[in-house]
């Protein structure tokens, strides 16, 4: 992928962290571990470099200590740049920015920075969303219409619980986007936002200040609603594989969604890899006795069980006699031996003694915090 | 340009053909052959300089390096990409009176010695990248630093048997070298050199000056360098080690040296957070085991698709084997595919190959009745099997069958 010095990536790293209160507790929503080596922001940030975006800027607003030590300087997305590169954006980075309470002041607070890219189109994202998607062609279709915002969206058929998480577009024949609805009390087919958008700088630049003077702060609400037929506002349509993340419930169906060997070919594509930080583990390990189906598997894992239907994350160890099933176990979680384990989701670091039987369900899995012992 | 001075510089000498692995070493050194499901041989002695606190090295290349120089690029995934020192690779170049490749292992480091004096090192220590091992080289110096040494050899106590495939060291009950022998037919001791070398680096400099100046010498450490310090009664000791050490020099031993990762009585131990192997790490997503998957006793790595059946097995990144394929005591490198209905059994399958459906690689020892005709099978890289084909023990493909 050739350079796009004319796109400045900018990421929200913690819209929508009050959705998963457990897993955002000690983290960002970017932070959050996904997929058995990944953290949620891996996939915005990929999509970004794999589009030729090589300046990111990541928003960040609390708890970000783990997403700092995640980023680094942005190497492992070839993202530490002399000309361009990562560039963290904390509250209380500018003069004019302080905790911020929507995307429209946040990006105020950083406007010194965006002023100071050489992009004439900027891409915003957040993190609550899986996908493969290449915003190369977002902007290019956003430059094809002459929108003055170009919003992604998928089509999906949502319950009456995921949707008060989610901003629904009304689209009219033309993919004019005529209608938007913010958390709206509705079932069934719609046309779900990914909280992606394009926009010129010079566009982003009106608005933030305009917003900024008549203390405006959330984008959603005084832009994308209430201006819905003064602004030109595109929709983009995402056909391929996606997961929006907005409950501990579908955060669990992520994960699982990723042991469909369909679904892992649209999102992890040959030619636009997901990066993550590299850990140096060896190669997973599987003991005699080891019984694995239907898994994903980290590298650094030992073995010596049953394990079925199952994301593994970097680290983990399951122990002899051990059976472990439709569970999530993140980086170095430790399963003693004979456990029997069902519809669990362990953090980090969780130890678990020999001969435990822990059991969650299907709609509502059972949550292990940060270094739990068991 | 300001150098830092290091009080020790690595030399790894990382330019052998590896004649005997035969078509795995076709196109790429020795050093850069995979190993242990995600690692390169030469990320031994690269992790083990890191974690012995050794930050300069300098890679000797010279048989087809572009993998090699590929692989080590800045250094960073050994967190050798430093301003002062790290790794550099120090192929052969033309200077003013002409161009020469290397002749030997010593006129390797005599080539470089400009290198080396970048720094002003009290010391040197000499690599090779053809072994697979885990020691930490800064106890060795003070070793060195301890016993007042102008050389000093790291050994392994071989069995008799053994020792006459090495150079065997003679020494004293304090440690001190008497005697050297490259390869003998009647072995004296049975304190073989692992090809680890630490040198007063003024010493060593001053050897292979003179050397080089002797126009009937073969410009060799084992050969020269070795026994001239020892015949001018140069302080030379034997550095006694007793892990796990394998020179992967051959097929037999590239082969075992990784099913003896999965011999929980074997000490060579991947795991141990205190002593990290690096490598560059592919990117690609965790592997999946799939639900007609059977697997035990084996290691897998990042990218691989697992359907079919696999037992005492090391599988490298990105390796796909499909539901009724079955391998068994094997190591399948990088981006392989071994097709549904394939069998391989005692078999090395190089990097990027396709076993087609229902072929035979390989077989188990038991099943060849003249036990001389029978080892392992080794498919060489960018390799295609077609189906039902069938590759006999011992047997070595190296094109398209």
């Amino acid at each position: 992928m050739s350079s796009n010095r004319n796109i400045l990536g900018l990421i929200f790293s913690n819209m929508h962290d009050s959705t998963i209160p457990d897993l955002t507790k000690e983290r960002t929503m970017g932070s959050v571990l996904f997929g058995g080596r990944y953290r949620l922001i891996d996939f915005p940030l990929s999509n970004m470099v794999n589009s030729g975006i090589d300046e990111v800027g990541v928003i960040t607003k609390s708890n970000y200590q783990s997403l700092l030590d995640h980023l680094g300087s942005g190497r492992e997305w070839d993202l530490s740049r002399k000309i361009g590169g990562l560039h963290l954006l904390p509250p209380f980075s500018h003069v004019q920015s302080g905790m911020y309470r929507g995307r429209l002041e946040a990006l105020y607070g950083v406007w010194d920075f965006i002023k100071t890219s050489p992009a004439d189109y900027v891409v915003l994202s957040d993190c609550d969303v899986v996908a493969s998607i290449d915003f190369a062609k977002v902007v290019e279709a956003h430059i094809e219409t002459g929108a003055d915002i170009t919003a992604v969206y998928a089509k999906d058929v949502l319950s009456s619980e995921q949707a008060q998480h989610a901003t629904v577009f009304g689209i009219n024949d033309d993919g004019r986007v005529v209608d938007v609805l913010l958390n709206p009390h509705i079932s069934g087919a719609c046309n779900l936002s990914l909280n992606m958008f394009v926009l010129s700088k010079e566009f982003l630049k009106n608005i933030v200040l305009e917003a900024a003077s008549k203390s405006l702060y959330s984008f959603e609400q005084a832009i994308l609603q209430g201006r819905t037929h003064e602004y030109k506002i595109m929709a983009y349509r995402h056909d391929g594989f996606f997961s929006k993340i907005t409950s501990m419930e579908s955060f669990y169906k992520a994960n699982m969604s990723l042991l469909n060997t369909e679904n892992r070919s649209k999102l992890f594509l040959e030619n636009r890899p997901i990066y993550t930080k590299v850990r140096d583990n060896p190669p997973a390990k599987f003991g005699i006795g080891a019984c694995v189906k239907n898994s994903l598997i980290g590298d650094g894992c030992i073995i010596e069980g049953t394990v079925e239907n199952c994301v593994l994350f970097r680290g983990v160890k399951v122990g002899k006699g051990a059976v472990v099933k439709n569970a999530i176990l993140m980086q170095d979680t430790n399963i003693g031996s004979k456990c029997d384990i069902n519809y669990v989701i362990t953090d980090k670091n969780v130890k678990i003694s020999d001969m435990r039987l822990l059991t969650g369900s299907q709609n509502y899995p059972l949550y292990l915090g940060k270094g739990a012992v068991i | 340009m300001y150098k830092t001075k290091k009080e020790c510089v690595a030399m790894l000498l990382a330019g052998g053909q590896g004649s005997r692995l035969y078509a795995l070493t076709h196109d790429m050194a020795k050093p850069a052959v995979p190993y242990g499901g995600k690692y390169r041989i030469i990320d031994f002695p690269l992790s083990n300089c890191v974690n012995s606190g050794i930050d300069t090295v300098g890679v000797l290349t010279q048989y087809q390096p572009l993998v090699l120089h590929d692989y080590i690029g800045n250094g960073q995934p050994w967190d050798l990409d430093k301003l002062n020192g790290g790794v550099h690779c120090l192929p052969p170049y033309q200077t003013a009176l002409g161009a020469e490749w290397y002749k030997g292992t010593a006129n390797a480091i005599y080539q470089n010695i400009a290198f080396v004096d970048r720094y002003d090192p009290e010391y040197v220590i000499i690599l090779s990248g053809d072994h697979i091992y885990k020691m930490d080289y800064n106890e060795m110096l003070e070793f060195h630093k301890k016993k007042n040494a102008d050389a000093t050899i790291a050994v392994l106590d071989v069995s008799l048997e053994e020792a006459s495939r090495f150079g065997i060291m003679t020494a004293d009950e304090n440690g001190f070298i008497t005697e050297f022998e490259e390869k003998p037919k009647q072995p004296k001791s049975t304190l073989a050199s692992m090809g680890i070398y630490i040198f007063t680096w003024k010493k060593l400099k001053q050897y292979l000056i003179d050397n080089e100046n002797d126009e009937n010498a073969s410009k060799d450490f084992g050969k020269n360098i070795i026994p001239d310090m020892l015949a001018n009664k140069e302080v030379m000791v034997a550095y006694p080690f007793d892990g796990y050490w394998k020179d992967v020099g051959t097929l037999d031993s590239l082969w075992e040296a990784n099913m003896d990762l999965l011999n929980p009585n074997i000490p060579i131990d991947l795991y141990d957070p205190e002593w990290k192997m690096y490598s560059q790490n592919p990117v690609m997503p965790p592997q999946y085991i799939g639900s007609d998957a059977v697997i035990e006793n084996s290691m897998v790595t990042d990218g691989c698709v697992i359907n079919g059946t696999v037992d005492f097995s090391v599988i490298y990144e990105g390796v796909t084997i499909e539901a009724g394929a079955t391998v068994t005591d094997s190591i399948i490198m990088p981006g392989s595919v071994i097709k549904s209905g394939a069998i391989v059994e005692y078999a090395i399958v190089g990097e990027n190959c396709v076993v087609g459906s229902g072929a035979q690689i390989g077989a188990r020892p038991e099943t060849v009745e003249n036990r001389d005709d029978w080892g392992i099978a080794v498919i060489g890289h960018n390799i295609t099997i077609s189906e039902n084909a069938k590759v006999l023990p011992k047997q070595i493909i190296s094109e398209n069958m």
